[in-house]
C-alpha cells in the first residue's frame, strides 16, 4: 500500500519582493523552500509509514531544481521520490497542476495500490487550498480537507477516520480509502534528518517523469490548459499612521481619542 | 641489619616472592585497563613526545593539579601538596634503599655512605608532612565535610588516606629500631635523623629490638606492596592515569571538538563508550573524583541534572561494565545514554552543558567533559534526530537562512543603513569586520556593531564587510552537535573567505571568533582573527584612539565571557581597555578570570528553554549586584542579552546597565 505525499517548492517568502514597476515577483537570489504546509503532508505520510508499514512516495511539479525539495523528502524517509518536470507543464495554474499530479498518482496506483494522498492545506505563494480538492475530485477519492488529526486508519473496513479543524469546532469524520487528505499545520511537527539518512538521499535516484513519460495532452497542460491567467501582482499600499494625542502623559486623554478614532472610522461599534 | 637476609633464602624468596605477586596484580590489572581504553576508536595524532612528557612530569612535581585550584576558600589542595612531595622522596627511597639494598642483600654497600645520611634526614623531615597531610585529609572528608566532597564519604578514600599515614610511620619505627639496635645511618657519625632518634628512645630492650626492626621493615614493605597492588583498582590510579592524561592530552584550543570524518558513520556521534575516542575512554580512568568540576559548573550549581563528574563516572562505569562484551564482539549491556543509573548518561544532562569550560579548567588531570558531552549529543542530533524541540527551529533556519532567527539574509546589512560601510575588498580594504548574527540581527546587538564601527573609523582603521553575503558561523550548531549541517557552513565560510582574500578579520563575538579562529583551524585556515576588544587595546596603545577619559558610568563591573577568557586565554585586554577608558581599574566579581562563571547562553543554551532549577543569568546577575555596580560591562552578544534579561527579570533595570566594552570606548571618543 501507498501513501503519497504531494510537495511544492516554493520561493522563500518571506525573502520575496515585488518589483514596484513591473508588479512581479523577484525571484532573484531568493532560496527556494518546501512550501511548509506540504512539510507537514510529508511528515503525516511519514508516520502513517511508520505506524502502518505503509510505503511512502513523494510527489512533485516543478522545474528540475525541484530535485532539491525532493532529495530532503528523502532524507526525512520518503521512500520514493517522483518529480513532474517539463517545459509544457510550466506555467499552470491549479486546475491544469491537479490534472497532471492526478495522472502521475494514477500511474503510480497502477503499480500499487494508494491508500491515501496527503497534501498541505494550501502552498505560501499561490494560496487557493485548490490542488488538493483537485486531485481527489479528478480520483475520485474521498476528500478530506483542513485534517488536525489522522486518527484511525482501518485497512480492513478501508476506512479512515480523521478530525477536521473547523472555525470554533472540530469534526470527526470517516471515509472510506482511498482518500486525498489535506492537512493544516497543526497536525505534527515535522521531524529533522538524521545524517545517515541525508547521506543516502545524496545517492537515492529522484525519477523525473516529463511529457514523453506521461504523454498527456498539452492543451491540458501547463499555460495552454489553464483557464486562469494572472493580470498584475502587487504590494497594496499601506499609509503610515500617525501619532495621536499623548500617551505618555495623558494616556487617560489618548484613551479617549483612541477610542473615538475607531468609532469615527466604523472599526469599532458600541 | 637486613630483615631480608635475616631470614635466609626464604627471606628474599618472601621478599621477592610478594614483590612480584604485588606488580603482578599491578600489571594485570593495569592491562585489563589497557585493553578497555584501547577499545576506543583512534584520535587525533599528537607530536612533540618528549616536550610533553617533560611537561607532565613537571606539573606532577611541581604540583600544578593543585595549585591551579587553591583558594582561599579551599585550601584542600595544600594537603595533597604534603602527601606527594613526601612520597617522591618514599619512592625514592624505596626503590634504593630496599628494592636494591634489602632485596639484594647488599645494604652495607648502599647505606654506608654520606648520602644515605642525608636522606634519612630529608626522610624524616617529610614524614611528618605526609602525616599532616593525611590526617588533614581524613578530618576534611569525614568530619568538614566541604561541599565539593558531598558524598565522597566512601570507604575507599577511608582506606586510601589510611594506606597512605602507615608508610611515614612504619618508616620511622624502621630507622628508629635501627638506630637503637646500634646501626645508626652511617656517614654522619653521630648525626642521625632527629625524629627518628628520638623515637628510638622508645626501645630500651635490647632483646627485643632486631625482632621491632624486623616487624617494621617487613610491616612497611608489605604497605607498599599492597598499596601498589591497589593502585590499579583504586583512585590511587590517578598517580599514573592522570599523569598519563596530562602526557597524552590534546593541544589547545579547548572547547573545539575533534572534526569527525563524515564518510564514517561510526563517527557520527557516540552512543557505545567504544565510539569515544580512547583518549575519551582514558579521561574516564584518570578521574580522582575530586569534586572541582561539579562545583564550578553553572548547570550543576543552578540544580540542573548535570554534574560532569558523574559524567565521567558514567562513561567510566559503562566501559568497565560493557566493555568484557565489547572485547567478544558482543553487543553492550548498559546504554551509555540513559536514565537513572549509573553507568548511563541522562538525555537532560547531556543537554544541559553550556561549554562553558569550567569543568576543563578546573581539573587536575586535564579531562575534556566538554567535549565527551558534545560526542553524545552529535549521537543524539545526527543519528537519532532526537534533541530538545526548540532547537528544531534553530537548526532549520541556519540551515536555511543562515541565521538563527530564521530572518530574511538580505536584512544582513541594515544594521548598518545609517552608516557609511564599505564592501570588503581584497587590496582596498586591510580589515574584514565580521559582524555576526546577533551584531547583524539584534536590535540591542546592533549598537554594538555601531559602536565598532565608529571606533574603527576613529583609528583610521581599513575595514569592510561582507554586508547580506556574510554567513553564520556555525558556533552554536557545533556545540549542540549539528556537525554535519555545521561542516557546510564552515566550508561555505572558509570558501568565501578564500575567494575574497580575507586575511585578517575583527569579530564582535567572542563565539564567532572562536569558531572562526579555532573550529575552522581544524579546516587548514591560517587567518588572524581578533576579537573587538583585544583590538581596541591594540589601538589605545598605539595611541590611535582619542580618549576623553570619562563618562558617566559609575562602578563599572566586568564580566568574562567563557569564549574569550577560559577558551582563548583574553583576560587582559577587556580590563587595559576600561582602565584606559574609564581611568579607574574595572570593579570584579567574585567568580572571575578564568574562574568565571557563565552567562547561560554557551553551547546552544542562547536558543533553549531553561526550566529546571535557578536561571544561570540570575545567578550572574545576583553575583554581579552585590558588587552594586551602575554599568556591568560585557564583551559578547550572549552574555548582553542575558545580562539584560536577568537585570530585567530581578528588576534592577533602574539602577544598572549594561554596556558592551565597545559600546563603553565609543561613548569616550573625543
Amino acid at each position: 500500500m501507498l501513501v503519497i505525499a504531494c510537495v511544492k517548492q516554493v520561493p522563500d517568502t518571506t525573502q520575496v519582493k515585488i518589483d514596484p514597476e513591473t508588479g512581479t515577483l523577484i525571484r532573484e537570489g531568493v532560496p527556494f523552500i518546501a512550501n511548509p504546509f506540504d512539510t507537514h503532508a510529508l511528515e503525516e505520510s511519514l508516520r502513517l509509514k511508520d505506524k502502518y508499514g505503509f510505503r511512502a512516495a513523494v510527489i512533485s511539479m516543478g522545474p528540475p531544481n525541484t530535485v532539491v525539495t525532493l532529495r530532503k523528502a528523502l532524507a526525512l524517509g520518503a521512500d520514493q521520490a517522483v518529480l513532474l518536470s517539463d517545459r509544457v507543464f510550466s506555467g499552470a495554474d491549479t486546475l491544469a497542476t491537479s490534472f497532471v499530479l492526478a495522472e502521475a498518482i494514477k500511474r503510480l496506483a497502477q503499480e500499487e495500490e494508494v491508500a491515501m494522498v496527503i497534501c498541505g492545506k494550501q502552498t505560501i505563494d499561490g494560496d487557493t487550498a485548490q490542488v488538493g480538492p483537485g486531485i481527489a475530485t479528478r480520483l475520485k477519492y474521498s476528500q478530506l480537507t483542513l485534517v488536525d488529526q489522522i486518527q484511525n486508519v482501518d485497512l480492513t473496513a478501508k476506512k479512515v477516520k480523521v478530525r477536521r479543524k473547523l472555525e470554533g469546532r472540530h469534526e470527526i469524520v470517516e471515509a472510506p480509502l482511498p482518500a486525498m487528505i489535506a492537512v493544516v499545520r497543526e497536525i505534527n511537527r515535522p521531524r529533522y534528518p538524521t545524517v545517515p539518512m541525508r547521506l543516502k538521499s545524496e545517492i537515492t535516484d529522484v525519477l523525473i517523469w516529463d511529457n514523453k513519460v506521461m504523454k498527456l495532452p498539452e492543451e491540458l497542460v501547463g499555460l495552454k490548459g489553464s483557464p486562469t491567467w494572472v493580470r498584475k501582482i502587487f504590494s497594496p499600499q499601506r499609509t503610515k499612521g500617525q501619532i495621536l494625542g499623548d500617551g505618555v502623559n495623558k494616556p487617560k486623554e489618548a484613551a479617549h481619542l483612541l477610542i473615538d478614532t475607531l468609532i469615527q472610522k466604523d472599526i469599532l461599534a458600541l | 641489619m637486613n630483615p631480608v637476609s635475616d631470614l635466609g633464602a626464604l627471606g628474599f624468596v618472601l621478599f621477592w616472592g610478594l614483590t612480584a605477586l604485588a606488580a603482578g596484580v599491578f600489571l594485570f590489572r593495569g592491562y585489563q585497563l589497557f585493553r578497555l581504553v584501547s577499545l576506543g576508536r583512534r584520535s587525533e595524532k599528537f607530536g612533540q613526545v618528549i616536550k610533553r612528557a617533560l611537561t607532565a612530569l613537571g606539573h606532577v612535581i611541581i604540583q600544578k593539579c593543585q595549585f591551579k585550584n587553591i583558594t582561599r576558600e579551599d585550601r584542600g589542595g595544600v594537603g595533597h601538596l604534603f602527601i606527594v612531595w613526601g612520597f617522591l622522596f618514599f619512592v625514592t627511597y624505596y626503590f634504593f634503599f630496599i628494592v636494591i639494598a634489602s632485596g639484594f642483600g647488599i645494604p652495607d654497600v648502599m647505606e654506608h655512605n654520606k648520602i644515605y645520611g642525608y636522606y634519612t634526614w630529608v626522610m624524616d623531615f617529610v614524614a611528618p608532612f605526609i602525616v599532616i597531610g593525611t590526617v588533614w585529609g581524613i578530618i576534611r572528608r569525614y568530619i568538614v565535610k566541604p561541599a565539593r566532597l558531598k558524598g565522597q564519604q566512601t570507604a575507599e578514600a577511608l582506606i586510601i588516606l589510611i594506606t597512605v599515614l602507615i608508610h611515614p610511620i612504619t618508616h620511622v619505627g624502621k630507622i628508629a629500631t635501627q638506630i637503637a639496635a646500634g646501626h645508626p645511618p652511617a656517614g654522619l657519625g653521630i648525626l642521625t635523623p632527629p625524629l627518628s632518634t628520638a623515637v628510638s628512645h622508645l626501645y630500651t630492650n635490647a632483646a627485643t629490638i632486631a625482632k621491632w626492626h624486623s616487624f617494621w621493615f617487613w610491616s612497611h614493605w608489605v604497605f607498599v606492596l599492597i598499596v601498589l597492588g591497589m593502585i590499579a583498582y583504586t583512585r590511587y590510579l590517578h598517580m599514573i592515569a592522570g599523569a598519563l592524561n596530562d602526557l597524552l592530552r590534546r593541544t589547545p584550543p579547548k572547547g573545539t571538538p575533534e572534526r569527525i570524518d563524515l564518510n564514517d558513520p561510526s563517527s557520527f556521534g557516540v552512543d557505545r563508550v567504544d565510539n569515544f575516542a580512547w583518549k575519551q575512554l582514558l579521561d574516564s580512568v584518570a578521574c580522582v573524583v575530586c569534586g572541582y568540576c561539579q562545583e564550578i559548573c553553572p548547570a550543576t550549581f543552578t540544580g540542573k541534572k548535570l554534574n560532569p563528574r558523574l559524567v565521567i563516572r558514567d562513561i567510566k562505569t559503562n566501559m568497565l561494565k560493557n566493555g568484557p562484551f565489547i572485547t567478544k564482539k558482543q553487543a553492550p549491556v548498559l546504554p551509555l545514554i540513559g536514565e537513572n543509573q549509573e553507568g548511563s548518561v541522562p538525555m537532560e544532562a547531556i543537554w544541559a552543558c553550556t561549554t562553558c569550560g569550567g569543568c576543563m579548567e578546573v581539573c587536575p588531570v586535564y579531562i575534556e567533559h566538554v567535549w565527551e558531552i558534545i560526542d553524545m549529543r552529535r549521537h543524539l542530533v545526527q543519528m537519532q534526530a532526537k534533541f530538545p524541540d526548540e532547537l528544531l527551529n534553530l537548526f532549520e533556519n541556519t540551515e536555511q537562512r543562515s541565521n538563527p532567527w530564521g530572518i530574511a539574509p538580505a536584512d544582513r546589512a541594515k544594521w548598518a543603513s545609517g552608516i557609511e560601510t564599505k564592501p570588503f575588498e581584497a587590496g582596498k580594504t586591510e580589515y574584514l569586520f565580521y559582524v555576526g548574527c546577533a551584531g547583524a540581527f539584534d536590535a540591542r546587538n546592533r549598537h554594538i556593531s555601531l559602536a565598532i564601527a565608529r571606533i574603527l573609523d576613529a583609528g583610521g582603521i581599513s575595514w569592510g564587510i561582507l554586508g547580506k553575503d556574510e554567513l553564520c558561523c556555525g558556533d552554536s550548531l557545533r556545540r549542540l552537535g549539528n556537525e554535519y549541517v555545521f561542516d557546510r557552513i564552515a566550508k561555505d565560510n572558509i570558501k568565501m573567505f578564500q575567494d575574497r582574500g580575507v586575511k585578517k578579520i575583527i569579530t564582535e563575538c567572542p563565539h564567532c571568533y572562536h569558531t572562526l579562529k579555532n573550529d575552522y583551524h581544524q579546516y587548514g585556515t591560517d587567518w588572524e582573527v581578533i576579537h573587538h576588544a583585544e583590538f581596541i587595546r591594540g589601538l589605545i596603545k598605539e595611541k590611535r584612539l582619542k580618549l576623553n577619559g570619562n563618562g558617566d558610568l559609575g562602578k563599572v563591573l566586568f564580566h568574562d565571557s567563557c569564549y574569550l577568557g577560559r577558551h582563548n586565554g583574553i583576560y587582559d585586554a577587556p580590563r587595559e581597555v576600561l582602565a584606559r577608558t574609564t581611568s579607574h581599574t574595572p570593579a570584579e566579581m567574585k567568580r572571575r578570570l578564568n574562574r568565571s562563571f557563565c552567562c547561560g547562553a554557551g553551547g546552544g543554551h542562547m536558543w533553549m528553554e531553561e526550566s529546571i532549577g535557578k536561571r544561570i543569568n540570575h545567578e550572574r546577575v545576583e553575583e554581579a549586584l552585590k558588587e552594586d555596580p551602575r554599568t556591568i560591562c560585557v564583551c559578547c552578544p550572549y552574555c548582553m542579552t542575558m545580562f539584560e534579561d536577568g537585570i530585567k527579570d530581578l528588576k534592577a533595570s533602574e539602577k544598572v546597565q549594561v554596556l558592551d566594552l565597545a559600546e563603553i570606548v565609543a561613548r569616550a571618543l573625543q
